[in-house]
């Protein structure tokens, strides 16, 4: 394929990839990886590579918009920080002594999981009870602006959040996505910490985790230019326009319409990890 | 109760600072790669690719010294290797920023978590890790 056809669809896949991703809340890397090894054929190590750049892009970008609205809890995302950056390069530090067919089996697992966490009905369970001697040593407890004022939250089960941020750590780093859907569990059913606080923060902690196992796959020369070029492009420019409409748009059937994408996608990606293709 | 609420807007100037910092480094790092992808394309763009063997030292573009090699000779690839660079820093730059308004805020715990996760990045960067 010639490098200037290969930058163009790339660049299009991707930004359709930042422009649905921010849509639904999925993030772009789900796209992007199977689009690279499934439609193009190119290594996963690369494609991992150009994702986890991806990750960066989307979060920061979105970042930016998030925490102007004052609603990213700094002390809860730095704090677990701690957990995703240890686990996301030690993720990073295994992925090539995995058989790349088992990451592909891995990654369809974590997309069917993704997609399931997409569609199911989320549950707010988030209360100001008095949380535990962590929380408060570690200043998590906060407040956020509501229509009503001022309401104050409580985090709960410091530990189980911490471990199961670890888990999502080390997931983002072998597979080079922001892993969304475990950060999700970890921060609103373990922790407990309210829809606007945990969507916000763990957006803002996908950054970070990235950054650490993104320079580990640089130096691994696992992030190709010619690659990361129209990645980075497409993703930015698709979640920019995509986080616009969202404000506008209801998006509960593009939710749906996207989990049977995703699922399809999942299958692809384990069908063709088992059969040795990837 | 007096001391939260000041805490409260003490962060939020934070945040505010914050989105701007996120947001200048993306809108830079989306420049420079930019820039590389035209003078990539202006002098590849008859070539072929082949990516479907992952090749370790294909690109020659996997340490910060070949990076800064390659701009000086304004390499696209380089280029474009280099505004990567600046997006992976854009968080990193936002960790360094969060330890300085905690150390303002005299909350020296969450100074010393913040150099923690700091250390942990910095120590990324060496190479050992690769395998």
């Amino acid at each position: 394929m010639s490098v200037l056809l290969f930058t163009v669809i790339v660049l299009i896949g991707a930004f359709l990839a930042g422009l649905v991703g921010s849509l639904t809340g999925l993030g772009g890397g789900v796209i992007i990886i199977p689009l690279l090894t499934l439609g193009l054929g190119v290594d996963i190590h690369y494609a991992i590579g150009a994702s986890i750049i991806s990750v960066i892009a989307t979060s920061s970008g979105s970042a930016a918009a998030y925490v102007k609205e004052g609603i990213t809890n700094i002390r809860i995302g730095m704090f677990l920080e701690i957990a995703t950056t240890i686990s996301a390069i030690l993720g990073a530090v295994i992925t090539v002594y995995i058989n790349p067919g088992y990451i592909a089996v891995i990654f369809g697992l974590i997309l069917l999981f993704s997609a399931a966490m997409m569609v199911r009905k989320k549950v707010d369970h988030s209360d100001n009870n008095t949380s535990g001697k962590l929380a408060v040593f570690f200043k998590l407890n906060g407040t956020y602006p509501t229509e009503n004022g001022v309401k104050k939250y409580a985090v709960h089960n410091v530990v189980g959040g911490f471990l199961m941020m670890f888990v999502a750590g080390v997931i983002s780093g072998l597979l080079g996505i922001g892993s969304g859907a475990l950060k999700v569990i970890a921060m609103d059913n373990i922790m407990r910490i309210p829809f606007k606080v945990s969507t916000t923060t763990s957006n803002f902690m996908m950054g970070v985790t990235a950054a650490a196992s993104a320079i580990v796959y640089l130096h691994r020369g696992q992030i190709d230019p010619g690659i990361a070029m129209p990645v980075t492009v497409g993703v930015l420019l698709g979640a920019t326009i995509g986080s616009k409409i969202l404000v506008k748009t209801k998006t509960d059937k593009l939710k749906i319409v996207f989990a049977i994408v995703v699922a399809f996608l999942a299958f692809q990606m384990i069908y063709n990890g088992l059969s040795g293709r990837l | 109760m007096r001391k939260q609420t000041k805490n409260f807007f003490a962060d939020k100037d934070i945040q505010l600072i914050l989105g701007t910092l996120l947001r200048v480094g993306v809108i830079a790092s989306i420049s420079v790669v930019l820039l590389g992808g035209f003078i990539y394309l202006y002098s590849n763009y008859d070539g072929t690719i082949n990516y479907g063997k992952f090749n370790p030292d294909k690109s020659g573009l996997s340490s910060v010294a070949a990076i800064f090699h390659g701009l000086a000779h304004f390499d696209g690839s380089a280029i474009i290797q280099f505004g990567v660079l600046l997006l992976i820093f854009t968080p990193v730059a936002r960790v360094i920023f969060s330890v300085f308004s905690f150390l303002i805020e005299r909350d020296y715990l969450y100074v010393l978590i913040g150099l923690f996760v700091l250390c942990i990045i910095l120590y990324s960067l060496s190479d050992k890790l690769v395998g």
